[in-house]
């Protein structure tokens, strides 16, 4: 049976006082892994929006163990931390039936792009470890520069537009795809989630939490600074995601790839565009070119599914 | 104590540097140990992943995929309470170049294994200390070995002053490239339980446990950076009179000690040569000639690169001459010299006058025979003869203009 709003635990385990953006989707999906972990889990932590707004010293909203080092190797600490525990339970210095879950955070920027390094390491050496990407598309801490996971065609203070940059000429095609990477390290889980869709983002959390071996979890991440939208629209902008097919909710179990919420009829890409100032400059030839992009994207997911779980657009 | 002594009496055994390092990661049961090839270091983790394969020490071994990770790794397992290894050389210390000042910010206890070889470019994996001086102000304490034996006691006097609740830093124990690290000489190995009740594993005071959550590495902004920064300096600093107890301490239980700096022939010298690491041995040998020759130079040998040992000030004062041998070039500074340039500076502040003569030597690993050796001991008499003026600049020992 699924998990309902009311089974998510009350109790916090990521706390109020912290200096993140009001509307931050990060801040919904931290308080839920929070929430997931409980008081059994070891979080890492890569250098970040997220890193630098919640543990302002002499605070920190994290009623569990944390550790931040740098901005690249949030995987690499998180595998040092899991060999620890591994050793030092077999040599009796901790008690070996004691229940530790060791969790890597990071942005786009920390895994995508400078952290990937780090991370494939980490997967390839198969470490018991769960790595959350909070993926707000772009560098948001340094101020809106475009990462490996910027979107084609959106604004950023190092995607400006002009009369050369009209959009997206500075790279003409799709983001990186976490999915295929993840495959192609061959673990036993990944999965996508959505603030908007918290039931199904707690269950994925708390899943990947039971699984043994390296999990990656894909969390979109509205940033109402970055995006340019209102502090009230993360929920509505990140729902209008997988409406519009820009973002499937799904979840990849030892080599099966399952679609969380299928999507029948998609809304055209242009609502979920529009109510973003960052993609405010494109024209209707963009537009069709992103809507070109999504549609080609979902026919890969339906044809790696076997069946057509994300449907057409309904005008 | 005498009887005993003879009972403990084990034979020496032949080991290359390398595997001195690894055998006394072993005898202190070290926990985790994260390893990324670079030569000269490699045959560290390689014997050290023998030893994990055959079941002769109990360690997660993570082969990680850059040194950036390895130490990394280092620090989250050290984090987490487990005493934590990692070995490197030249590029792979300056890939690690950002972590190490996050590894003693942080107040990390481990030990680092730093086998001494020149930086690119040219590209060269010969030794030299370009590695080794080019770290020495990221908050490391720093053991320069000068041979084998050092090499292995340094791991394990390292582990116990990393891990002391006064100091708490991390510590990286220095052995030259290849003249170390790949030439074998007898070292007296200890009985593992004996290093182990030398280097006890206790409970430290903070560590990444769910009981009791605590925040590392959190942001210190302007209001609180400062302070951290100098109770960070402060550990560094005593870890010198730590270093001093440990190594007596050691002593104690294995009849070896090493002085951070220690002057040999130093009474009746004109001029005392300050070297460290492996060729301590070469220049001792040239001195000892000389001094045959009745030339009466001494030799001041730098065991604690890092906190820079006060006595070497303190000593050196009592000399008009002073002759520095540095294996590194120090680009663009005041005197060419790493080495130089600490220890001006100390005899300035001591309010001394004594006259430095800076020796470059056994760049990129050209060969120092016991004639460059020499040359150095027998110019530097000739200056405190006053045969021969004080260079301004380095002399460069074995170069081709």
């Amino acid at each position: 049976m699924p998990i309902r709003i009311w089974d998510i635990p009350r109790e916090e385990y990521f706390v109020s006082g912290h200096r993140l953006c009001p509307g931050c989707g990060a801040g919904i999906i931290m308080r839920h892994l929070a929430k997931a972990l409980g008081g059994k889990g070891i979080i890492a932590h890569a250098t970040g929006c997220v890193e630098v707004s919640t543990t302002y010293y002499p605070e920190t909203s994290w009623r569990i163990p944390w550790i931040h080092v740098a901005f690249e190797n949030v995987a690499a600490v998180a595998s040092g931390i899991e060999a620890a525990y591994k050793v030092l339970k077999r040599k009796g210095i901790v008690d070996p039936n004691k229940d530790v879950k060791i969790v890597a955070v990071a942005g786009d920027g920390g895994t995508f792009d400078i952290g990937f390094q780090a991370l494939s390491g980490m997967l390839e050496r198969g470490h018991d470890v769960l790595y959350l990407v909070y993926d707000n598309e772009a560098y948001m801490n340094t101020g809106i520069q475009r990462s490996g996971s910027t979107p084609f065609g959106a604004w950023t203070t190092t995607t400006p537009v002009g009369d050369v940059w009209i959009y997206g000429e500075w790279r003409p095609k799709t983001r990186k795809d976490l999915l295929f990477i993840a495959m192609a390290h061959n673990i036993p889980y990944y999965a996508t989630v959505n603030p908007a869709y918290i039931t199904d983002l707690y269950e994925k959390i708390s899943k990947a939490l039971t699984i043994k071996g390296p999990k990656l979890i894909h969390a979109f991440s509205p940033c109402p600074p970055g995006w340019r939208i209102n502090d009230d629209d993360t929920i509505r902008v990140s729902r209008l995601a997988v409406q519009t097919g820009v973002w499937i909710n799904l979840e990849y179990v030892n080599g099966v790839v399952r679609v969380t919420t299928p999507v029948p009829r998609r809304r055209p890409v242009e609502e979920y565009l529009k109510i973003q100032g960052r993609f405010r400059h494109l024209d209707k030839e963009a537009i069709e070119k992103i809507q070109a992009m999504v549609d080609e994207y979902v026919a890969k997911i339906n044809k790696l599914v076997g069946k057509e779980v994300i449907g057409p657009v309904e005008r | 104590m005498s009887m005993n002594k003879v009972l403990e009496k084990k034979l020496l055994e032949p080991l290359s540097g390398n595997h001195a390092v690894a055998y006394a990661v072993r005898d202190c049961d070290v926990d985790v140990i994260s390893a990324y090839p670079i030569t000269p270091q490699t045959t560290i983790v390689e014997k050290l992943a023998e030893f994990v394969a055959s079941g002769e020490l109990d360690a997660e071994f993570l082969h990680v995929e850059s040194e950036h990770s390895a130490l990394s790794a280092a620090i989250g397992a050290a984090a987490s309470g487990a005493r934590a290894f990692t070995a490197t050389s030249s590029q792979g210390l300056a890939l690690m170049y950002e972590v190490l000042f996050i590894a003693s910010g942080m107040r990390i206890p481990m030990v680092m294994a730093l086998v001494t070889r020149a930086l690119s470019a040219p590209i060269n994996i010969w030794n030299d200390h370009s590695d080794l001086m080019a770290s020495q102000d990221t908050g490391w304490i720093q053991l320069v070995s000068t041979n084998n034996q050092e090499a292995y006691d340094f791991i394990i006097i390292g582990y116990k002053l990393s891990e002391r609740e006064d100091v708490m830093l991390p510590v990286m124990v220095a052995l030259d490239g290849y003249i170390q690290s790949h030439t074998i000489e007898p070292v007296q190995l200890e009985d593992p339980e004996k290093v182990r009740k030398f280097v006890p594993k206790k409970k430290r005071p903070v560590t990444l446990d769910p009981e009791k959550p605590v925040s590392f590495g959190t942001l210190g902004d302007p209001d609180w950076y400062y302070e951290f920064k100098i109770q960070q300096a402060e550990a560094l600093e005593r870890a010198y009179q730590a270093y001093k107890e440990v190594s007596s301490e050691f002593s104690q239980y294995f009849g070896r000690s090493y002085e951070p700096f220690q002057i040999l022939y130093g009474e009746d010298s004109d001029a005392i040569l300050v070297v460290l690491g492996a060729h301590t041995g070469t220049f001792l040998k040239a001195v000892e000639m000389a001094r045959r020759e009745g030339m009466k130079i001494g030799l001041g040998v730098i065991r604690m690169l890092r906190p820079f040992p006060p006595e070497v000030s303190k000593y050196l004062s009592q000399y008009s001459f002073i002759g520095v041998a540095d294996k590194a070039i120090n680009f663009g500074s005041a005197s060419g010299s790493y080495l130089t340039n600490d220890i001006a500076t100390s005899l300035y502040l001591e309010g001394a006058s004594s006259r430095i003569t800076t020796y470059i030597y056994g760049i990129g690993g050209r060969p120092v025979k016991i004639e460059d050796a020499l040359y150095v001991v027998r110019h530097l008499w000739r200056i405190s003869k006053r045969l021969e003026e004080v260079p301004k600049k380095p002399v460069f020992v074995g170069v081709r203009y």
